[in-house]
């Protein structure tokens, strides 16, 4: 029986379980022997303009080994020009992250845009050390009035790059003149928001950095090394063949360790600086300000159709808060907008967006990147509509979905879905839960006025995997005249289990066993070509890549097979079982892999392969959340989540469940707790895991999952992307039931996160108007 | 000042600045990085570690607090002759983890749980482990990982 489809457990474990894993700052290499720490002095102010830096005092202090501010920056090329055709602020193109008229500067120039950008940077023998030289950092800062609010920053009375002559970076899409819902016996229309998040990989940013003969060497947390090594060339003006970049075991990324912060790039440049190997890892606090956040969108959604269920019209129209820079957050609203109608076959879909700069971190991607945005807003407007005409919400569902017969789909965002079964999904989770038995205990509970009312919450999702398809992933193979293989991979690891998934694809298709293969990724000397991990594009891309190469071995291994056994080509058979070569039928003639690897010659068995895919994948599902609300506190408990996430051909159920399970836990915190808060002023106040609510074991339920295959056809594993998944359906669900829960007093819609305090004033705000109506 | 602690068995000593932090200790005098730091407020549990045999928060107590007394760690729980712990091998074959980094921590907190309450159910499980923060596993398989390791310890 083929290894392919089953659940083994994970190679990478035993290493983890026993010593823990080597993370940047677990790192112990020659090279970073006595590193200096770095410490990075933050703006503790939303926006000022810089006056004066004085590092006197720092320098005096015992265990200083530099302190390093702008103008010690004077050994770099000067950053990249605005390029010719660079759309003007405002106009429909997503601005170039780091660069043009939002440029983002290493340390602050004179001027700082968010708490926590750096301004300078304390090099010291120890951490400790470090902590208190920064303090003798005197900056002057000069306030400015921050800039917080979205239809503030939007009126643009004060300006965060007065060059740029207005705080919107992009202005895109439909206008909204109401035409587009001529014809619906109902319009329901809302604005909703689907607030900041905080990633907290529980490993935070950290980098190690030496420069020896030549050759900068960097360690840093990240999801593609190969990235980190393009952006470090640019920004320091050297030769990519004189840079290696490490990604060791990664603690965590979700989108916000792509490519390398600034932050990082400083500690390169540091070690370059200074000639002396330095090494940082951040601390939370750090953490929470100067990793980038992520969503921060502000919906206005209208949807529109007739009393009998069917959906017409939907619009989107989206403000992104994109923070003081605008890096990828420049680009997400539109992938909102291309993933705008879910699920649902509607007519006429309509999307707008504003980019729109603001004194607070900046906003990239978080786990989904655009796309849980999208699915929210659509999912709590079917949750409207569905209110509002007074039928079952998952009825609505039914009708809306798109039919297994209409695939491909062009959808009205504008999307290409390629394979689906929608509605198989909605009822297949349905029947699990016994949903109408659900709804039954839901009414006794209303009848008898119970203070724990049910909420039940439904989210049908589509969702975009490996947007970028056609960038494609790398991998080499080698089988090695020991019997042993290596497996390079361009694909970068930070807890999904690629180690085993890809050793099993070349046990899969080899029959070499799964303990004598290595895999390596995350190291730009060996891997000199390579995309990364994120936008839930590894298995598809890197995966199918790894298999290629198999394929491509196993050919040229017959030929040398036939060599060997001097027998014809098409009279081999390789036996997966057993991992030898042999004359068909004849098991006395089998010859290992060893033996085949060692007649190779020189040239070996080796392949190389980059495999891009025609187009990207779109997995699917339905949620169901099932919350208990008390109605007398505004708590509410997730009680069940029953779910069917279909990602195409599974290779491991294992690793696929746990990418899902992770991908709820998220998706319910975000519904019920997790909101990044900046005061007026924009003082972020979660600025630590105190104040920030991540979630934890005890606020959630195990998670019921149901299964469902309907493979990809783009790519030979017939696999589609699992890794976001979660955020994607959970979020919407968990907010509906929670709104569901409490729709008998006429409430309609409750902003995330529905904390205690939210869900209690809306459930005081609908009983006082009830009352007020009694009485008239 | 000295500072003396009976680290997986061995003793460790050192002269250390007072405020030296106990998970510090033991990632930079005793080489020993399973534990983690992943917060500044003892919220995470990823830097948990076994002081006299119940668990704490490694980043939360001075090195010197812990003088004279004995620390295991996630690499001393282990037999060394090849056998994982009962709870490591649990969180291997239940998926308890991904990316690794809270679990030293959430492997230490389990198994000090295990001691006080051998029998625990799913709620107490995750009551108890509600100091101990992961962002990959929305801790389904640690749980189970917690009650199959209760249950192994059980037939044994």
């Amino acid at each position: 029986m083929s290894i392919l489809g089953t659940r083994v457990v994970r190679t990478e474990d035993p290493l983890l379980l026993t010593v823990g894993g080597t993370y940047v700052d677990d790192v112990r290499v020659p090279e970073l022997t006595g590193a200096a720490r770095v410490t990075f002095v933050r703006s503790p102010v939303a926006h000022a303009r810089i006056t004066g830096i004085d590092v006197a005092a720092a320098l005096e202090a015992p265990g200083v080994v530099a302190v390093l501010t702008v103008a010690d920056i004077d050994d770099l090329p000067p950053p990249p020009p605005p390029p010719e055709g660079e759309p003007p602020p405002g106009s429909e193109a997503a601005p170039l992250p780091m660069g043009g008229h939002w440029a983002e500067p290493l340390l602050a120039v004179d001027r700082v845009r968010f708490v926590g950008e750096p301004v300078a940077m304390v090099l010291t023998d120890d951490t400790y050390q470090g902590e208190d030289v920064a303090e003798l950092v005197s900056v002057d800062y000069e306030p400015l009035r921050a800039v917080i609010d979205l239809d503030d920053a939007i009126r643009g009375d004060t300006l965060l790059f007065p060059a740029a002559g207005t705080n919107v970076a992009v202005t895109a899409g439909a206008p909204a003149d109401g035409s587009g819902f001529d014809g619906c016996d109902v319009v329901v229309a809302r604005t909703i928001v689907n607030q900041r998040l905080a990633p907290v990989s529980m490993e935070g940013r950290a980098a190690a950095a030496s420069w020896a003969d030549g050759k900068l060497t960097v360690w840093v947390s990240t999801q593609n090394a190969q990235l980190g090594r393009f952006i470090l060339a640019g920004v320091l003006g050297l030769d990519p063949a004189a840079i290696r970049v490490v990604a060791p075991d990664v603690g965590g990324g979700f989108g916000a360790k792509i490519g390398l912060d600034r932050d990082a790039l400083l500690v390169a440049w540091a070690a370059r600086h200074t000639g002396r190997a330095v090494r940082w890892a951040e601390t939370r606090s750090e953490n929470l300000v100067g990793m980038t956040h992520g969503r921060a969108q502000r919906q206005h959604i209208t949807i529109g159709g007739t009393r009998d269920g069917r959906i017409l019209a939907y619009r989107n129209e989206v403000i992104q808060d994109t923070g003081a820079y605008p890096r990828m957050s420049g680009f997400l609203p539109f992938l909102t907008g291309l993933m705008a109608s879910g699920p649902y076959d509607i007519g006429h879909v309509e999307t707008a967006n504003r980019v729109v700069v603001t004194n607070t971190t900046p906003i990239s991607a978080y786990r989904g990147a655009g796309r849980p945005e999208a699915t929210a807003a659509v999912e709590r407007a079917v949750d409207l509509f569905a209110a509002e005409i007074g039928m079952d919400p998952a009825e609505v569902r039914r009708i809306n979905l798109v039919p297994p017969d209409k695939f491909p789909y062009s959808s009205g965002g504008g999307a290409v879905y390629d394979t689906g079964e929608y509605v198989k999904a909605l009822d297949q989770v349905l029947a699990a839960a016994s949903y109408a038995d659900l709804r039954a205990e839901q009414a006794r509970r209303r009848e008898r006025g119970d203070t724990l009312q049910l909420g039940l919450g439904l989210a049908s999702y589509v969702e975009i995997t490996a947007a970028d398809a056609a960038g494609g992933e790398t991998a080499r193979l080698v089988v090695h005249d020991d019997g042993t293989a290596t497996v390079y991979t361009g694909s970068s690891a930070h807890g999904q289990g690629h180690h085993t998934a890809w050793a099993m694809l070349v046990q899969g298709e080899l029959g070499i066993p799964m303990d004598k293969i290595t895999v390596l990724h995350g190291d730009t000397d060996l891997i000199p070509l390579g995309t990364g991990t994120y936008a839930s594009r590894s298995l598809q891309l890197g995966g199918t890549a790894v298999h290629l190469a198999a394929v491509d071995v196993k050919e040229q291994a017959r030929a040398v097979a036939a060599d060997l056994l001097e027998a014809s080509e098409p009279d081999l058979e390789l036996d997966t079982e057993r991992g030898v070569w042999q004359v068909r039928g004849d098991p006395a003639s089998s010859r290992t892999w060893a033996e085949v690897a060692a007649h190779a010659g020189t040239d070996g068995l080796a392949a190389d392969v980059n495999f891009t895919e025609g187009q990207p994948t779109f997995p699917f599902g339905t949620h169901l959340a099932v919350v208990e609300v008390d109605t007398e506190t505004g708590k509410v408990q997730l009680v069940r989540h029953v779910t069917v996430d279909d990602a195409g051909t599974v290779l491991n159920p294992l690793l696929a469940e746990g990418q899902r399970h992770g991908g709820i836990a998220q998706g319910a915190a975000q519904a019920l707790l997790e909101e990044m808060v900046y005061d007026a002023d924009g003082n972020p106040v979660t600025g630590t895991l105190v104040d920030y609510a991540i979630i934890t074991a005890a606020e959630l339920p195990s998670f019921e999952l149901l299964s469902s295959e309907t493979p990809a056809k783009s790519n030979p594993l017939g696999a589609k992307g699992i890794g976001e998944a979660g955020t994607i359906g959970a979020t919407p669900a968990v907010q509906n039931a929670v709104v569901d829960a409490v729709s008998h007093l006429g409430i309609r819609h409750i902003d995330m996160p529905t904390t205690p305090a939210r869900v209690w004033a809306a459930i005081t705000e609908a009983t006082a108007t009830s009352a007020t109506e009694e009485g008239q | 000042m000295k500072v003396t602690v009976t680290v997986n068995g061995t003793e460790v000593a050192a002269e250390l600045p007072d405020r030296t932090l106990l998970v510090h200790f033991l990632r930079d005098v005793a080489g020993l990085t399973a534990a983690n730091v992943g917060c500044d407020t003892s919220s995470c549990g990823a830097c948990t570690v076994l002081l006299d045999g119940r668990s704490v928060k490694s980043c939360t107590l001075l090195a010197a607090q812990a003088d004279g007394r004995a620390v295991v760690t996630l690499e001393g729980l282990a037999d060394g002759q090849g056998d994982l712990h009962p709870v490591q091998q649990a969180f291997r074959e239940e998926h308890g983890l991904q990316c690794g980094f809270c679990t030293p921590g959430m492997v230490m907190a389990a198994v000090s749980l295990l001691t006080e309450n051998p029998d625990p159910t799913e709620a107490e499980v995750r009551t108890a482990l509600e100091g101990n923060l992961c962002r990959c596993t929305g801790y389904h398989n640690i749980v189970r990982a917690v009650l199959a390791a209760a249950g192994e310890r059980r037939t044994r």
